[in-house]
C-alpha cells in the first residue's frame, strides 16, 4: 500500500494502470505531463513516482533529473524494451528501476514493493570507513561530518556492499539483493547506481576508495 | 607451362612489344645498309683491282715477244707488280709467297672459258682477291686467238674486311642506341595509356568497396575517355538506384519499427487491464469467463509478437547491441530452465567453472527458445548439452521427436515460418529462431539445426570464447 504518482501521457494507459494497481491496492494519483507531475508531486508528496518515458514538453528523463534534485523520492520508469537509449538514459538521470512496456501490473507492483522495502539490511548499528560514517539505524550517511541524502536504492546498495568489506559481488548478486529482480535483470541498473552513489561519497569519483570495480566480476566495498 | 615467357602486366607487355619492335627495325636497317656498304665496296674494290691489273698488263703487252721464255715471263710478272705468277705451258715466274694460293680450280676456269676470272677466298685468317686472265693475241684482222700466257695476282683485303667490319660494327651501335631510347618512348606511350586506365581501375575498385561517390575524371577524347565516362555513367545510375533502394528498405525498416512502437500503447492499456478481468472472472458466466480468458491469452501473445517484432526491426537497423559480462554458462543456462519451470522436464549436461564474455539477456533469449520448441514440438527426454572446445562454447539442445524433415530444415530460420500448418496454434510469433540466430551472430557464433542421432532435432549454439569488450 503505498501513495503513487503516475505519470503518463496516454490517458487509455494511464487509466488501465491507474485501475490495475488500484486493486493492487495502491492510492495512484495521475498526471499526464512533465510539468503537471512535478506540481503534483510537491502537493501530493507520493511515495514513488511511475514515470513513462515518452511524455509531451519536457520528456521523462528530464522530469527524472527534476526529482532528484528535489529529494529523494523513489522512481521507476516506464521504458520501450531495450530500446536502450531509453534505459541508459533513464537510469543516467537518476531512476530506481524500470520496467518495459507494456508493463504487466503484477511486475510492476512487485518491482514498486521492492524499492519501497529498500531499508536497512541488517541493523547493526554505526559503520565507519575512513571519512564515511554510515548508521544503519537512523539510515543515514555523512562525509568528513556532512550528512549526505540518498535515496533508497543507493543507500540499500551502500548497505549491501559495506556489510562485507572486501568481498566481491556480481552484478547478477547485486540485483538479486538489492533490486530484488528475481531473474536476468539488467546489470546497467547497478552500474548506473554505483556511478550516483560514487558522485556522492567518493573524494575523486574516477579513483573510487569506497565502491570499487572488480573487474569482469562486479564490485566490492574498500577500503581493505 | 611452369614459367610464362609473355609477361603478365600490361606496361610490361607494352615495353617488350615497343622494344622488341623497336630494336628489330633498327636492326635490320643497320644491317640492311651494312650490307649493301659493304658489297658496294667490295665490287669497287675489285674492279679497282682488276682494272690496274688489266692496265697493267694491257700497257706491257706491246714489248713482249712471242713466244715467251722465262725473260718474257719475268718481264711480264715484274710489269704487274708484286703477289703476281705468270705461267706458259710450264714455265713459271712468281713473286710473293703468297702466289701458292692461286688454286687448280681457278686456273682451270681461267683456262676454260678464255677471259678475266675473280674469286675471292680466305686463307690464314686473311681475305684474299685472286685475279686470273689469259692473255689474248689480236691479230690485224681482229681474229683472237688463247696465247697460252696466263696471269695471276694475288691481292690482300684485309683493309676492306676491316672497313666492312667497322661498318657492321657501328650499325650494331645504332641499333643498341636505340634501345634506350625505345625504352624511354614505350614507358611514355604506355603512361599515356595506363594513367588513365589505372584511373578507370581505381575507381572500379572503390566502387565495388562501396564508395559509390567515386569518379574518374576524363581526359582528351580518345577510347579511354569513353571508357573513363562509360564507368562514371554507370557508377551514377548504381549510385542512384542503390540510394533509392536504401531509402527504401530504410523505409519498410522504420515503418516496421513504427508499427510495433505504436502497437505498445494499446498493448500497455490492455496488459494493465486484462489482469483486472482476471481477477473478475471468477464470478461472471462461464461464457464471459471463457472470453475474458482468451482476452488475456491472446493479449500476451500480442505483448510477445509486437516485441519480437521490435527485437528483428532492431537487428535490421544494426542498433542491437551486446552488452558483455563474464557469464558462468552453466548457472546461466540452468537459470534460463528454471526461471521457465522446465528444470524437472530436460536434462541437464554441463561443466561447472565454465566463464564466457556474452550478453546473459541474449544468452537466455536464445536457450529459451530453443528449449521451448524441443519441449513444444519435440518428444522428451529433452538434453541440453554445454560443452567447450578451445575456440568455443556449445550448447546443444536434443530431443527424441520427429526431427525436422528435409523440407523443413533449410527454412527453419525463416521468419514467420510454421514448420505445420496443424502448429500454427502453438503460442509462438515464428519469429523466435529468426531471432536466436540474429543472437548467435551478434556475439560472432552461429546456430546450426539438424538431426540427432537418435533421432529428433537437435540445435547446437556456438559461441567464440575470445570475445573482447565491445
Amino acid at each position: 500500500m503505498a501513495a503513487i504518482l503516475l505519470i503518463e501521457d496516454d490517458p487509455l494507459v494511464r487509466r488501465g494502470l491507474q485501475l490495475a494497481l488500484g486493486r493492487h491496492g495502491h492510492d495512484v494519483r495521475t498526471a499526464d505531463t512533465g510539468e503537471d507531475g512535478l506540481d503534483e508531486l510537491r502537493a501530493a508528496r507520493p511515495d514513488l513516482v511511475v514515470l513513462d518515458v515518452m511524455l509531451p514538453g519536457i520528456d521523462g528523463f528530464e522530469v527524472c533529473r527534476r526529482i532528484r534534485a528535489a529529494g529523494e523520492v523513489p522512481v521507476i520508469m516506464l521504458t520501450a524494451r531495450g530500446d536502450d537509449f531509453d534505459v541508459v538514459g533513464g537510469l543516467a538521470a537518476g531512476a530506481d528501476d524500470y520496467v518495459v512496456k507494456p508493463a504487466q501490473p503484477t511486475v510492476l507492483d512487485a518491482r514498486i514493493r521492492a524499492v519501497l522495502r529498500r531499508g536497512p539490511g541488517t541493523p547493526d548499528g554505526l559503520r565507519v570507513h575512513r571519512d564515511l560514517r554510515l548508521d544503519t539505524a537512523s539510515l543515514t550517511v555523512s562525509m568528513h561530518g556532512e550528512p549526505v541524502p540518498l535515496t533508497p536504492t543507493e543507500m540499500r546498495l551502500l548497505l549491501t556492499l559495506s556489510g562485507a568489506p572486501g568481498r566481491v559481488f556480481s552484478r547478477q548478486q547485486l540485483l538479486e539483493t538489492v533490486w530484488e529482480h528475481d531473474y536476468l535483470g539488467d546489470s546497467r541498473l547497478v552500474d548506473n547506481c554505483v556511478q550516483r552513489l560514487r558522485a556522492k561519497i567518493e573524494a575523486d569519483p574516477a579513483n573510487p576508495e569506497y565502491v570499487q570495480t572488480v573487474r569482469g566480476f562486479g564490485y566490492r566495498f574498500g577500503p581493505l | 607451362m611452369s614459367r610464362r615467357l609473355w609477361p603478365r602486366g600490361l606496361r610490361a607487355r607494352l615495353l617488350v612489344a615497343f622494344v622488341l619492335v623497336t630494336v628489330l627495325g633498327a636492326a635490320a636497317a643497320a644491317w640492311a645498309s651494312a650490307r649493301s656498304a659493304s658489297t658496294a665496296l667490295v665490287t669497287s674494290t675489285q674492279q679497282q683491282l682488276t682494272s690496274a691489273f688489266t692496265g697493267q698488263i694491257a700497257a706491257i703487252t706491246p714489248q713482249l715477244t712471242y713466244p715467251p721464255n722465262q725473260g718474257t715471263l719475268d718481264q711480264l710478272r715484274a710489269a704487274v707488280g708484286p703477289d703476281t705468277l705468270v705461267t706458259y705451258q710450264n714455265l713459271r715466274a712468281a713473286d710473293g709467297a703468297d702466289t701458292d694460293l692461286v688454286t687448280a680450280g681457278l686456273r682451270d676456269a681461267v683456262r676454260g672459258r678464255n677471259r678475266l676470272v675473280t674469286e675471292r677466298i680466305v686463307a690464314r685468317d686473311t681475305p684474299w682477291l685472286l685475279v686470273g686472265t689469259p692473255m689474248v693475241i689480236t691479230a690485224p684482222d681482229g681474229a683472237r686467238t688463247p696465247s697460252g700466257i696466263e696471269v695471276y695476282a694475288v691481292r690482300d683485303l684485309t683493309g676492306v674486311e676491316q672497313q666492312i667490319d667497322s661498318l657492321t660494327r657501328s650499325a650494331g651501335i645504332t641499333a643498341a642506341v636505340a634501345v634506350p631510347l625505345a625504352v624511354l618512348l614505350a614507358l611514355l606511350a604506355a603512361g599515356s595509356v595506363l594513367r588513365p586506365v589505372r584511373e578507370v581501375r581505381d575507381t572500379a575498385r572503390k566502387l565495388a568497396a562501396g564508395d559509390l561517390d567515386a569518379r574518374s575524371p576524363p581526359k582528351g577524347v580518345d577510347e579511354l575517355a569513353e571508357l573513363t565516362v562509360t564507368i562514371n555513367e554507370m557508377a551514377e545510375s548504381v549510385q542512384t538506384s542503390m540510394v533509392a533502394m536504401q531509402r527504401m528498405q530504410a523505409d519498410a525498416r522504420r515503418f516496421a519499427a513504427d508499427v510495433s512502437h505504436e502497437l505498445r500503447t494499446p498493448l500497455s492499456t490492455l496488459t494493465a487491464v486484462v489482469e483486472v478481468l482476471a481477477d473478475t472472472t471468477e464470478e461472471a458466466e462461464p461464457d464471459a469467463r471463457e472470453s475474458a480468458q482468451l482476452a488475456i491469452a491472446e493479449t500476451h501473445r500480442l505483448v510477445r509478437l509486437v516485441e519480437d517484432l521490435m527485437e528483428v526491426s532492431r537487428f535490421d537497423a544494426g542498433t542491437a547491441q551486446l552488452r558483455l559480462e563474464e557469464v558462468d554458462v552453466a548457472g546461466a543456462v540452468r537459470d534460463c530452465l528454471r526461471a521457465r519451470g522446465w528444470l524437472d522436464r530436460v536434462e541437464l549436461v554441463a561443466p561447472k567453472e565454465l566463464r564466457l564474455r556474452s550478453d546473459r539477456r541474449r544468452l537466455d533469449v536464445v536457450v529459451a527458445n530453443l528449449v521451448g520448441n524441443a519441449v513444444r514440438h519435440g518428444e522428451p527426454p529433452v538434453r541440453v548439452q554445454v560443452s567447450a572446445t578451445r575456440e568455443e562454447v556449445l550448447i546443444e539442445v536434443t530431443d527424441r521427436g520427429p526431427g525436422l524433415p528435409e523440407s523443413v530444415l533449410p527454412h527453419v530460420f525463416d521468419r514467420f515460418y510454421k514448420a505445420d500448418a496443424a502448429r500454427s496454434r502453438t503460442p509462438g510469433s515464428g519469429l523466435g529462431l529468426a531471432i536466436a540466430l540474429e543472437n548467435a551472430r551478434l556475439h560472432g557464433g552461429d546456430l546450426t539445426a539438424g538431426d540427432a542421432e537418435g533421432g529428433g532435432a537437435r540445435f547446437v549454439l556456438h559461441l567464440p570464447r575470445d570475445l573482447e569488450d565491445r
